[in-house]
Parts: structure tokens; C-alpha cells; sequence
């Protein structure tokens, strides 16, 4: 039934940062690579250029770069007890969908975890003893930050990061963050420079004993070329980043970074609004032979890859293993199984503070625009009686003015009529957000499998999402949160709204779209789904990027490490995999 | 999508008919800035770089591959989503569409079975297989300079080309431009005699060589005359075409190369884009598919050559009225600063600087206008692979508002150049069919 494809070397499901990635390091190794994208084609000029670009009606009320959850969605619960139901509209997470993926609407923010951060487990241990990890299913990863280093100097430059280096190769340095692992070099680009609002952040975190430092930014501080020739511009401040495409070709994206650069090849080719519905496999499930797609008019494909690499969003990602039968599927109610195993999220709780006698001017931003401590982030601090693990930054985040998304009013001003219209007004310049963005740390309760319910347009079963915070995480962001309107007191504000993290999970505000785990990365097949060489255990010719791989998520935004785990991937592939086909890692 | 760039040809109605009955299907302009990501076909360049094998005839066919490149022969021999070379690109003209023929080897539909006697006499004097005239949408006014060992390597490599069998459609052309020995009466008017050349250095030879012959810039940068013939003494000097104006390349300092360097020239056709300008329009495609491709001696070769045209007479200045460059200073800040920046320096190589920039400052503002309503998009090479892009701004200024702001880029920060008028804006905003573009706005 399916029409059979050509045989290519690799196929790329998805093509948004790691398709991208992989597709440039495969077809600069010689091979030929085919990357499906369930989406439409899109490049700045014709999806989001300076014209039109800035519309947040369009784009972010409307949804204009996101999945259209009437054609794709999942359903969602909060513990094994309850029945889940389809999200049929996006608010917590906005997935992306279409060239590009979600990396055309991210902010930018490029961030690298901690050392520590990649020993969760052993090193939480280690200092606080077992009792620390106790109700939490969290797990070290395979790969030490010295081993991504590299990979991540490389998205750096792909980048063309703007920020100040804390760390170079283990000398602290003035003005960066001091918490962060040895850098190889210093940032690509100079940072981002202050607005008002992130230099009284910045100013009260130093005098109240805290090392303030500028986040490091995918929005570019001046012209750049990046190491593939491809020119990115200077960001012009102009607050549409995050749901926004960037048409001045100065965030970081797929289009703006790599795309340009792929489709130069000629042993490439992308087909977008091809969705893939499964791999396929040989008969003793050991290998993979391909996958097989339907493009936009519903016609069916089977196309043949030696090489079958998983580049859709997480969600996607996990969806397309568990619908193919590949890894023992995970159940919330049991712990038993891995493929959907310690999904996690992004713990977040925001600060809005107001002035009466300052101007901020917040429509002066930009996605990574921000000044951030990260004193009280990973094991930054001591944690040995606080009752928890984890932790969060601290960031004077001014992205922007939305005028819908981003007008605050003060504690005590009522929701609607005159008085809002008058607190509108006035604090629309008076008003930013700090952002306490933390850890999400695994446990039992939570998890992806197929819902036995609900099934997508395809009639396939949907992804069905299990999902609440930690007692743990409750703890840490509630912590931070304290230590965040500390510091906003110390700006002298005249007035402060905490917006904290709100229990049980909702999918109806947004928070952040990090969602992580499900086809982790581990050191056996007994705990983990891949290799870390983001290699399948099951299926040696099965590579899963993203941020499934995770075991659980850290304090910072996940794209930067997602990056730089495709490159180790990629490297792997390159060096070793291509000349002996096979298990990577010897389980 | 087409994109007329050989229309000389319609000089043959011009020059034997008093009156013809237009028949205009011009290009939608926007075409050119809907381009999908999944452009340039990378099979097209690709094909133009991939190693030839070693053989007994290699080094003539590695030669033909060079001078079919330095042609930029498959800008017009390869339609949208067709094979290279496979011909079929309608290109439209006021007098109707002419399908470009099949340059592969096949022998049925395409120039397999040509004999290099046939192909020389095409390449000369317009003379098809059969003895028919060639339409001069082909460029055989250009093309008789080059030599006949040069037409017999262009011919070996097109032959190494896989055959597609493939037969473009009949050209559609009103009467009596459809009569092909009509052409002979504009050959005999028009037809260039072989230019006699100063004998200079080899390189200066080589320049004209290029420019003159396979490149045949002169189709585009050389104003014609109403029978579409170039203008005698304005070599090189800035024409029309298809809405857009192909600059002055003399070494006029204000509108042509005067203020480039050499090292300006190549970098400009080796990536299409300098410190000074970005290739928009259809130097773009050139510069893709030819330019970009040539070697760095035919290049500098190229440079060389520019650089000795005679400057072409300065314009008379007009001063621009205040209250219009108020409104384009005005307009500039809202709509154009966020890439070119504040004080017009752009990011070079990026987006272009205004400041001195030639294209602005041309006597006609048919590119500005051309790029402020439809937008531009810069070609993409293999050195600089971004093909950034200016969108159309013709939804959201008024033809007013488009005049003021021509006005004031082609005025501000020491530039000159005549005022832009309402009408000229309204004209442009006609031809490229952007009429209905605009939003209604609040008044």
C-alpha cells in the first residue's frame, strides 16, 4: 500500500535544531539523508518577517507556529487515579510544529547545566545522604559535562551566543557566572545590553551578597557569521522572541543558524508535511528498515533508511517508540517498564514587581534579555536543611511588552473596570517579571504512555500524559521564590506579586514548553532507554534526540544541552558507528 | 516562476512594426520573494560543481563546464521544479511566452544530435538545427563574440549532460512576432558587428571577453532603444527590464562602480554581497548560478575590465522637497532602521548600507521601488549560504508614504538623487500587482 521510497543512508524525523544538526553532520560525512517534517516549509521571509512578525495576536494568541492540537494532541492527568482527557487547547506548553520545530519560537536562552547537574543522583548522595533522593526516581547521566563540552562550544558558535564567560577552563572570571563549569573559550559574542529593568535586578543582587551576571543569549549583541558561513544580524531589542519567529536574523534558530547551510547539500533532501506514523522494523525487532509516513494529501510512504533517527519534539519522540513497539513501555501505576519513564517539566514560579517611581520601558526587550543570579540553583547552595534537592535561577527576564500577554497590575488592583484600566496604564512601564525557573525532578507517579482511549486522526492511540510536581519541587520553587522578592525589596519596589507555582499541575496557564524525559539516557539497558550515545538499546540503528533523553531536568532551559547531545551523537555516528554498525555501548 | 530576463528579442516587433498588440503577462513580482526554503535546487548547483572525470576529453568538457557557468546558460534553460538544463522556462515578454529548448544530450528533444558546425552558427547568428531563425531571447547579439573553440567546449559539456527527454511547450506569441523570418529583418538592423578591442592586458582581454560574450551583461545593464537594440555611447550605463533597473556599472562614483574596488567586484559576484550592496532581483539568480560559480582569475578578470569603464555623466542634482524628506525621515525610523540601523549603515554584508549606496542613487528608482513594495531577497552562495531577505512593505505604506521615504534614502547622508513622486510609486505598485496589497487603515 505504502509507496517505497528510494533507500537513503539516514532519515531525520523532524527537522527542527537537532534534525538540523544531524542532517549537517550526516550529509557533511557523505551520507545521504532524507528528513521528514510534519509541518509546513518555512524560512523567515515567508513566515515571519520584520513586517508582519510583530503581532502577538497572530502569533501568540492564535498560534500561529504552534501544533494545532485539532489535528495532533495528547491527553493529560495529574495521577494514575484519574482518567485523562485531550488537551484541546495549548496553554501550558506551545509545541511547535512545522521547519524549524519550536527553536522558531524559543527565546534563545543558552544555557549549560552544571557539572553536578549530570550526577543528580550520586551526588546528591554523596553530600546529603540517601534519604535526599528518597520518593524520587532521579539517575545520573552517561555523559559528564567534560564530555559535552565540546558540543556545547559548538551550538555556541552555531549560535553565536552573546554572553560573558564565568569559567575558562576553570579560572573564574569577573562578571560571568561563577557557578558555571569550566568554558573552553569564551562566549562567541559580547552579551546583551541592560535595559533598566535587568540593571536594578542586577545592582540589588550584588549588594544583597549575590553574583548577578548577563544571561547568555541566542539574541545576537552585534552582526555575526557563524563557523557553516551563514551571517546572523544584530538584535534590535524589539521584545517579539518567544512565540515569535525572528526576521531580522538575529535569534538563533534553525532558519537562521543551519537551515540555509542543509539545504545547500546535495545528498540532502527535506519533505516537509510528511508525518511519520512509525518505524518499521525486521521481523526479529532488532533492527530498524525505515519508517513509514503519509504526507498532506494522505498518501502513504515507506522510506528506507540504514541509519533511523528521531528528531520530533520529546512528546513526539516517545509517542513514536511507544506506537512502534520499541522498549518495554513504562506504567505510571507500576514503575515497571522505561519508554516514558521519569517525564519531567520545568519548575517555574514568576515574580512580577512594580515601581511608582521608575520607568522600566519592558517593550525594550529581548528573549534572553535579562540579568540572572544563579546562587541558588542545582547544589549552588547548601541544601542540608532545606528538605529538598534542586534549585532554580533568579533572571530579571525582560523579553518584551506584549501588550496582551505582558500588562501587569499590583496585588489589591481588581480584575476588570476602571481601576484595572488606571493600574494598566500606569504599570505597563512600571512593571517586569522575575523568573525563578527550576529543576524537575522525577518520580513514580509521573509518565508518557498511549492513552487506551483516545486515538489521534491517524487512529493511532494518543500520547497520554501523567503529570504533577514533586513534593520536592513544591519545596525548591517555593524556596527560591522567597530569595527572588527578597531581591525584588531590594530594588525598592513599590509593590510585588508573586505568581507562584500552582499545584496540582494545570495545563491552562503557560509555563514553559520544557517538557523532558521519557526516552532517557542511561548507563544499561536496565535503566534507561538509549545509550549515551542517544543510541536505542533495542534498536542499534534507532537514534532519539531531544530532550527525551534526559533523566530528569536540571534549572536551566534545556535547547543548548539538547544540542550538544546531537553532536556527541552525531560524533559517535561519524567516528565509530559508520565503520562498524552496531551497539555503541556493549550492554 | 519566470523570470524575464532575455527579452531583447522583442526588439523584432519593435523595429518592423509601428503598433503591436501588447499582450503582457508580466511576472508576479512577489514570486520572487516566495521562494521556499527548499531553494536553490540543490540538485542545479550541485550539478554545476560536481567533479568531471578524468578522460580523454575532460580537461575541454572541466572548459565548456566554466564558459556554460560563466553563461549562466540554465538561468533560462531550467523551468521551476524541472531537470537542469532541460529547458521549458517560459519567459514572458510583451509580445507573449517563449519556451526556453532542452540543452541535455538526448538526441530527439534535446542538442544530442547537434554537430558543432550547427551549434557555432546558433551560437553566432541565431540559426537553429534546422536553419530557423532563433528568437534573440536567446542572446546570439552576445554570444558571436565567443570563440569557436569556446562554442565547441560548451557544446562537449552540454553533451555530458543526462539526457532528459523532454519537449517544452510551443511558444505562444502574437502575430506576426510568431513568424520566425521576421527575425532576419531586426538581424539585419540591429546585429552588432564583432567590436573591434583595444589590445590590453591579457586579463583586461579577458574581462571583455566575458562581459561581452557569455555573460552578456549588456542584456540587461545596457539601455535599449524603443526597438529594444542597445543605445549607441550608454555601454554599460544602467537599463530596464521587468521592473527593475540594472545599475550603472561605469565608474560613475555616485550610481556605478566609481567607489568599488576590484576586490569590491569579485567578493560581490563570488557571494553576492559587499560591504557596499546585496544582489537582489535578478543579478541574484546571476550570481547564483553563474557567478558564484566562476573561477577567481575570470572573476578578477571580470573586475579588472569594470573598473576601466569611463564614468557616465553625473545627473543633475534636484533638491528634494523638505517636507517630503521629513516624512521619510520619519517613515525610515518606523519601517526601515530595525536592519538598516538608525544612521543607515546597515550591517554590511547583511543587510546593505544606505549611505553612498549606487543602487539608491540611480537616475531611475525603478529598484528601489521595485524592492520597497515587493520586497528583495539576496542570492544565496556556496561562501555565504543565507539568502537574506527584505520584505514587501507594500501592504503597509501608501504609494505617499513609499515616494517619501525613496525620496529620503536617495537624499540622506550625502546621497543624490531626483525625488520620487506618488505617481512613480502608484506606477510601480501597478505593474507588480500589489494594487490590492495595501490595508485599510484608520483614519
Amino acid at each position: 500500500m505504502a509507496q517505497r521510497m528510494k533507500p537513503v543512508d539516514a532519515v531525520i524525523v523532524g527537522f527542527g535544531w537537532t534534525g538540523a544538526i544531524m542532517a549537517q553532520q550526516l550529509c557533511d560525512a557523505g551520507l545521504s539523508v532524507v528528513a521528514l517534517e510534519r509541518g509546513a516549509a518555512q524560512d523567515t521571509s515567508t513566515g515571519f518577517a520584520t513586517t508582519f512578525d510583530q503581532d502577538e495576536l497572530r502569533y501568540m494568541w492564535r498560534h500561529k507556529l504552534f501544533q494545532n492540537v485539532a489535528h495532533s494532541t495528547l491527553t493529560i492527568r495529574n495521577n494514575p487515579g484519574q482518567t485523562a482527557l485531550p488537551m484541546r487547547h495549548l496553554g501550558a506548553f506551545l509545541l511547535g510544529t512545522g521547519v524549524g520545530g519550536s527553536g522558531v519560537h524559543w527565546n534563545g536562552q543558552i544555557w549549560r547545566a552544571l557539572p553536578s547537574d549530570f550526577r543528580t543522583r550520586s551526588h546528591n548522595i554523596e553530600r546529603y545522604g540517601a534519604a535526599s533522593v528518597e520518593g524520587l526516581t532521579v539517575q545520573d547521566w552517561p555523559v559528564s559535562y567534560a564530555d559535552l563540552e565540546p558540543h556545547y562550544n559548538t551550538f555556541d558558535l552555531l549560535c553565536g551566543t552573546s554572553g560573558k564567560a564565568g569559567n575558562l577552563g576553570g579560572a573564574t572570571q569577573p562578571g560571568g557566572n561563577p557557578f558555571e563549569g569550566p568554558r573552553s573559550a569564551e562566549f562567541p559574542n559580547p552579551p546583551l545590553t541592560y535595559t533598566y529593568g535587568p540593571a536594578l535586578f542586577a545592582d540589588a543582587a550584588a549588594r544583597t551578597g549575590h553574583h548577578p551576571f548577563p544571561h547568555p543569549a541566542g539574541n545576537l549583541s552585534r552582526p555575526y557569521t557563524n563557523p557553516l558561513g551563514i551571517q546572523m544580524g544584530q538584535c534590535t531589542y524589539c521584545g517579539f522572541c518567544e512565540k515569535f519567529g525572528c526576521g531580522n536574523y538575529s535569534k538563533a534558530s534553525p532558519q537562521a543558524s543551519i537551515i540555509p547551510y542543509v539545504l545547500t547539500k546535495p545528498n540532502f533532501v527535506l519533505r516537509s508535511e510528511s508525518e511519520v506514523l512509525r518505524v518499521e522494523r525486521t521481523p526479529d525487532g532488532k533492527r530498524a528498515t525505515g519508517v513509514t509516513y503519509v504526507d498532506s494529501s494522505g498518501a502513504e510512504f515507506f522510506q528506507p533508511a540504514d541509519i533511523v533517527v528521531l528528531a520530533a519534539y520529546q512528546l513526539h519522540n516517545v509517542h513514536l517508540m511507544l506506537l512502534s513497539g520499541i522498549g518495554p513501555p513504562y506504567d505510571p501505576a507500576t514503575g515497571k517498564g522505561l519508554v516514558g519513564k521519569n517525564y519531567c517539566y520545568q519548575t517555574m514560579a514568576n515574580i512580577e514587581v512594580f515601581f511608582d517611581d521608575k520607568l522600566i520601558n519592558p517593550f525594550i526587550g529581548a528573549g534572553s534579555h535579562a540579568s540572572v543570579i544563579d546562587d541558588y540553583n542545582g547544589d549552588n547552595f547548601d541544601h542540608s536543611r532545606l528538605g529538598f534537592i534542586g534549585g532554580a535561577y533568579i533572571a530579571a527576564l525582560v523579553t518584551g511588552g506584549r501588550p496582551i500577554e505582558m500588562t501587569r497590575t499590583p496585588p489589591g488592583v481588581p480584575a476588570w473596570g476602571l481601576d484595572w484600566k488606571r493600574a494598566a496604564a500606569k504599570y505597563y512601564r512600571r512593571s517586569f517579571n522575575l523568573s525563578v525557573h527550576g529543576s524537575s525532578y522525577a518520580q513514580r507517579g509521573n509518565g508518557l504512555d498511549l492513552d487506551p482511549t483516545y486515538r489521534d486522526q491517524f487512529g493511532r492511540p494518543m500520547l497520554r500524559m501523567t503529570f504533577d510536581f514533586s513534593p520536592n519541587d513544591v519545596k525548591m520553587s517555593n524556596y527560591c521564590a522567597d530569595r527572588a522578592i527578597e531581591i525584588a525589596h531590594a530594588m525598592g519596589v513599590s509593590a510585588v506579586k508573586p505568581k507562584r507555582l500552582k499545584t496540582p499541575f494545570d495545563i491552562v496557564p503557560y509555563q514553559t514548553t520544557h517538557t523532558i524525559g521519557g526516552t532517557m539516557m542511561g548507563a544499561t539497558p536496565a535503566d534507561s532507554v538509549c545509550n549515551r550515545y542517544s543510541q536505542s538499546w533495542d534498536v542499534s540503528n534507532l537514534f532519539v534526540t531531544g530532550a527525551g533523553l534526559f533523566p530528569q531536568n536540571f534549572g536551566y532551559n534545556p535547547t543548548a544541552t539538547v544540542a550538544a547531545l546531537a553532536y556527541l551523537s552525531a560524533e559517535a555516528i561519524k567516528t565509530r558507528y559508520l565503520k562498524a554498525p552496531g551497539a555503541l555501548v556493549t550492554a | 516562476m519566470t523570470l524575464s530576463r532575455r527579452w531583447l528579442w522583442a526588439a523584432l516587433l519593435a523595429g518592423t512594426l509601428l503598433v503591436a498588440v501588447v499582450v503582457v503577462t508580466w511576472l508576479d513580482a512577489m514570486a520572487a520573494v516566495r521562494d521556499t526554503p527548499g531553494d536553490p535546487p540543490p540538485a542545479l548547483v550541485a550539478l554545476l560543481l560536481r567533479p568531471i572525470a578524468d578522460g580523454p576529453n575532460a580537461e575541454v568538457i572541466r572548459r565548456g563546464r566554466a564558459l556554460t557557468v560563466a553563461g549562466d546558460c540554465v538561468g533560462c534553460h531550467t523551468r521551476a521544479d524541472g531537470l537542469p538544463f532541460a529547458g521549458g522556462l517560459g519567459i514572458k515578454t510583451p509580445f507573449g511566452v517563449i519556451f526556453s529548448p532542452n540543452l541535455t544530450g538526448d538526441r530527439a528533444t534535446g542538442i544530442g544530435a547537434w554537430t558543432a558546425d550547427e551549434f557555432a552558427r546558433a551560437m553566432a547568428h541565431g540559426i537553429g538545427r534546422g536553419g530557423e531563425h532563433l528568437y534573440p531571447a536567446f542572446p546570439y547579439t552576445y554570444f558571436r563574440t565567443v570563440t569557436r573553440g569556446d562554442d565547441d567546449a560548451i557544446l562537449a559539456y552540454l553533451k555530458t549532460l543526462p539526457p532528459v527527454r523532454y519537449t517544452p511547450p510551443a511558444n505562444r506569441l502574437v502575430f506576426p512576432v510568431s513568424l520566425r523570418p521576421a527575425i532576419a529583418l531586426w538581424n539585419a538592423a540591429f546585429l552588432p558587428s564583432a567590436a573591434v578591442r583595444p589590445n590590453r592586458s591579457p586579463e583586461w582581454n579577458r574581462g571583455a571577453y566575458l562581459v561581452d560574450g557569455l555573460g552578456h551583461c549588456g542584456v540587461c545593464h545596457t539601455p535599449k532603444t524603443v526597438a529594444l537594440s542597445d543605445k549607441a555611447g550608454e555601454y554599460l550605463r544602467g537599463g530596464k527590464l521587468d521592473h527593475w533597473l540594472a545599475p550603472d556599472l561605469t565608474g560613475n562614483p555616485r550610481t556605478g562602480l566609481g567607489r568599488w574596488s576590484a576586490t569590491d567586484i569579485v567578493e560581490y559576484l563570488r557571494t553576492a554581497r559587499n560591504a557596499r550592496a546585496n544582489a537582489a532581483g535578478p543579478m541574484a539568480e546571476v550570481v547564483t548560478y553563474s557567478t558564484a560559480l566562476m573561477s577567481d582569475a575570470d572573476l578578477a578578470s571580470i573586475a579588472a575590465y569594470l573598473k576601466t569603464l569611463p564614468a557616465s555623466p553625473e545627473a543633475v542634482a534636484v533638491a528634494p522637497d523638505a517636507g517630503a524628506m521629513r516624512r521619510g525621515a520619519a517613515i525610515y525610523v518606523d519601517a526601515c532602521a530595525s536592519c538598516h540601523l538608525a544612521d543607515g549603515r546597515g550591517q554590511p554584508r547583511l543587510f546593505p548600507p544606505l549611505p553612498g549606496n549606487a543602487g539608491l542613487q540611480q537616475a531611475s528608482s525603478t529598484t528601489l521601488l521595485h524592492v520597497i513594495l515587493a520586497g528583495a531577497r539576496t542570492g544565496p552562495t556556496p561562501a555565504r549560504p543565507t539568502a537574506t531577505t527584505m520584505p514587501s512593505f507594500a501592504w503597509k505604506l501608501t504609494d505617499g508614504e513609499v515616494a517619501d521615504v525613496s525620496t529620503y534614502v536617495r537624499n540622506a547622508w550625502g546621497n543624490r538623487a531626483a525625488p520620487v513622486g506618488g505617481d512613480d510609486a502608484r506606477a510601480m505598485r501597478r505593474a507588480l500587482r500589489l494594487t490590492d496589497a495595501i490595508l485599510p487603515r484608520p483614519r
